[in-house]
């Protein structure tokens, strides 16, 4: 998993509440075997008519928006399928950071896994930002290390994260070998509860 | 005496591997399910990095999500083949029980971890599908976890997991008759919201819930991800118990009765303090239908289509627009002037006997509609031979139904049981998103019974009075 530690983008505003996993890719792309290539899928139905066609009236599509990093997004970003076809989608479009007001739980573990960090932050402060991106091209810049957000224009905020996460984005971990380190403990609770 | 605790509590307690200061803990997990969509990449990084299966005999797998229900012997969706052929493969090279498409075992995944008695009060249970808190149902501690934690547990047998608030949802009084399990839940949904269990671990206590099978147990801790939480579940008792009992894997003979009394020590100590609770009376539920693209956006049969004029703040004004966009529908519009066009019974939620039985019992000497398309998917093969031993695909037939083999099917239609571009479904299944049933299809979550009615109607009626009525 690659590190995160600074980040600066561009911001890409969806002004919606409640988006559902199925929304971030649908269904009919969790065929696939492989981990990788799920960009060009993301948002598929809201981006494009059934013929494949663009439909322009999605903002993602907007050149204003070409080349977002950061994704902010209503209440109950995530919600509903566990897939993690969905952050690998966000992810491979280009994605790096999400900022919502709040995140569905699976989804916010999901982030953190492929190194996508999300960031919670009060309902004003999203709308702030929302609005920023809605009106011109919108840059925050992120330091994971200080916990800050801020822009050009000297708007800065602090953000909460757990610091069990934020030591595995900053770092990059490879969760399974931190855990396999821990080998001795699994296995003596093997032995003391399951008798093996 | 010590503090009284949640079974949550207790679960937890059993569990932790270690601790630390500054850190989620570290818990263990006694049984991992695995199905062909959500496991491909997880046993490829496995391979790829030289790791194992820590414990492939608390490991089990099925095909569930991508297989056809018809026409079983030849998968035509050669990407579907692939991920299917793939999860035979990775159980064989790891040494992971599967019941395969062709397997006697094989069905819904949440269908079939219950049925085989592989679900046990106390257990931790995951899966790679958010649907993995109906296990709950038992007095287990069953929640979805995405593809990496999948690969986590397979190497480790273990997650980190920041330990849960819980949350006692206490459904009081009983449901009227013609209620079910099902309006019960998306009642609870549609008053509290799709994030009020975002964070927690529902517990749902009171004595409508004691009153329920285990069936109708696990439709309602089956949606507990759609009130945003990861789990829900039911401390066990008598019923639980029953259920069990000679179950293939559960304790048999001797060790049976020595589980109970173990199981029985899980259950919520009276007085145990809960992070939140929230009450909500059985005795008012009326048979519910959703309206929009939410299961939240849910209403009582007799009610009407919410008008965006009437929102509380913008907000809600731009959701329920933005739904009845989607769904085609007018403000004020009366529940049952909803013409549907497509029925499906089944899904993790709504596919066991007790379902199909309620469901024929309303079908049973009627025809479907003329303009409705209507399948029953059982939820695993077992179900299914059930079902036609006690005669209900002669019924369900008769009446117009398509009679399929198991799977999860309309519910996400990966396959090919797709609703097509504007068609309208009552559906038993979880999920009413945008496109969840086919693209620009418009789904109505309802119990079997609200399902079944609603196939003969050619519209959403009160399954209630549709009884009444002579046949």
């Amino acid at each position: 998993m690659e590190a995160i530690r600074h980040h600066t983008g561009k911001v890409y505003p969806l002004n919606r509440t409640n988006v559902d996993t199925d929304q971030i890719i649908p269904k009919q792309f969790l065929k696939r075997i492989e981990r990788k290539g799920f960009g060009q899928f993301l948002f598929y139905n809201w981006r494009f008519h059934q013929d494949g066609s663009k439909k322009d009236s999605f903002n993602l599509h907007n050149d204003k928006y070409i080349g977002a990093s950061i994704l902010v997004a209503g209440d109950n970003f995530g919600c509903g399928s566990s897939r993690e076809h969905a952050p690998w989608a966000i992810e491979d479009y280009g994605f790096k950071v999400i900022i919502a007001s709040s995140f569905a739980d699976i989804f916010y573990n999901n982030c953190v896994k492929n190194g996508i960090l999300p960031i919670q932050l009060p309902a004003e402060q999203v709308e702030h930002i929302m609005q920023q991106a809605e009106q011109t091209t919108y840059q925050l810049h992120v330091d994971l290390a200080t916990q800050r957000l801020y822009d050009d224009d000297d708007w800065r905020i602090s953000f909460e994260v757990n610091d069990y996460h934020k030591q595995m984005l900053m770092n990059g971990w490879d969760e399974i070998a931190v855990t396999l380190t821990y080998e001795d403990k699994i296995t003596s609770y093997e032995n003391q509860t399951l008798g093996v | 005496m010590s503090q009284p605790k949640t079974i949550v509590e207790k679960i937890w307690h059993n569990h932790v591997v270690t601790e630390e200061h500054g850190k989620p803990d570290l818990i263990y997990i006694d049984l991992h399910l695995v199905h062909e969509v959500t496991s491909p990449q997880a046993f490829e990084a496995l391979r790829s990095k030289n790791r194992f299966v820590r414990r492939p005999e608390l490991t089990f797998a099925t095909m569930d999500h991508n297989v056809p229900t018809k026409n079983r012997q030849e998968v035509r969706d050669e990407v579907s083949k692939k991920q299917m052929e793939t999860l035979q493969e990775n159980c064989q090279q790891f040494g992971i029980e599967l019941a395969d498409i062709n397997h006697p075992d094989q069905g819904i995944v949440h269908v079939i971890g219950p049925e085989l008695g592989l679900t046990q009060p106390g257990k931790t249970i995951v899966c790679g599908d958010s649907h993995t808190s109906t296990h709950g149902a038992f007095g287990a501690l069953a929640f979805g976890i995405g593809t990496s934690e999948v690969e986590h547990v397979l190497s480790t047998q273990t997650l980190w997991q920041a330990k849960p608030k819980t949350l006692n949802v206490q459904v009081n009084g009983n449901l009227p008759v013609g209620v079910t399990a099902k309006d019960l839940i998306l009642a609870i949904i549609g008053k509290y919201g799709v994030r009020f269990g975002t964070g927690y671990v529902i517990e749902y206590t009171g004595d409508a819930i004691r009153s329920l099978s285990m069936e109708e147990r696990m439709t309602v801790c089956n949606m507990s991800i759609e009130a945003g939480a990861r789990a829900g579940l039911i401390s066990p008792d008598e019923t639980t118990f029953a259920y069990l009992r000679g179950k293939r894997h559960a304790p048999q003979g001797e060790c049976f009765e020595s589980a109970v009394r173990k199981w029985k020590s899980l259950a919520t100590d009276e007085g145990a303090k809960y992070d939140a609770t929230v009450e909500i009376d059985a005795s008012e539920i009326e048979p519910q239908v959703t309206w929009g693209t939410n299961p939240a956006m849910c209403l009582p049969i007799s009610a009407h289509v919410p008008d965006p004029k009437q929102a509380l703040n913008q907000n809600e004004q731009q959701e329920i627009q933005h739904a009845l966009a989607y769904m085609d529908l007018q403000p004020n519009q009366a529940i049952t002037s909803i013409d549907i066009d497509h029925v499906f019974i089944g899904s993790c939620t709504n596919s066991r006997l007790s379902d199909l039985q309620k469901a024929a019992k309303i079908i049973e000497g009627k025809q479907v509609h003329p303009s409705v398309s209507a399948i029953i998917v059982p939820g695993s093969l077992s179900v299914k031979l059930q079902a036609e031993s006690e005669g209900l695909d002669q019924i369900f037939k008769e009446a117009g139904f398509e009679w399929r083999e198991a799977g999860c099917s309309m519910c996400l239609a990966m396959n090919d049981d797709i609703i097509p571009p504007g068609g309208r479904c009552a559906s038993t299944s979880n999920r009413n998103f945008e496109g969840r049933q086919g693209t620009d299809a418009r789904t109505h979550l309802v119990s079997p019974e609200m399902a079944a009615a609603a196939a003969v109607e050619g519209r959403f009626i009160d399954v209630r009075h549709f009884v009444k009525q002579p046949v």
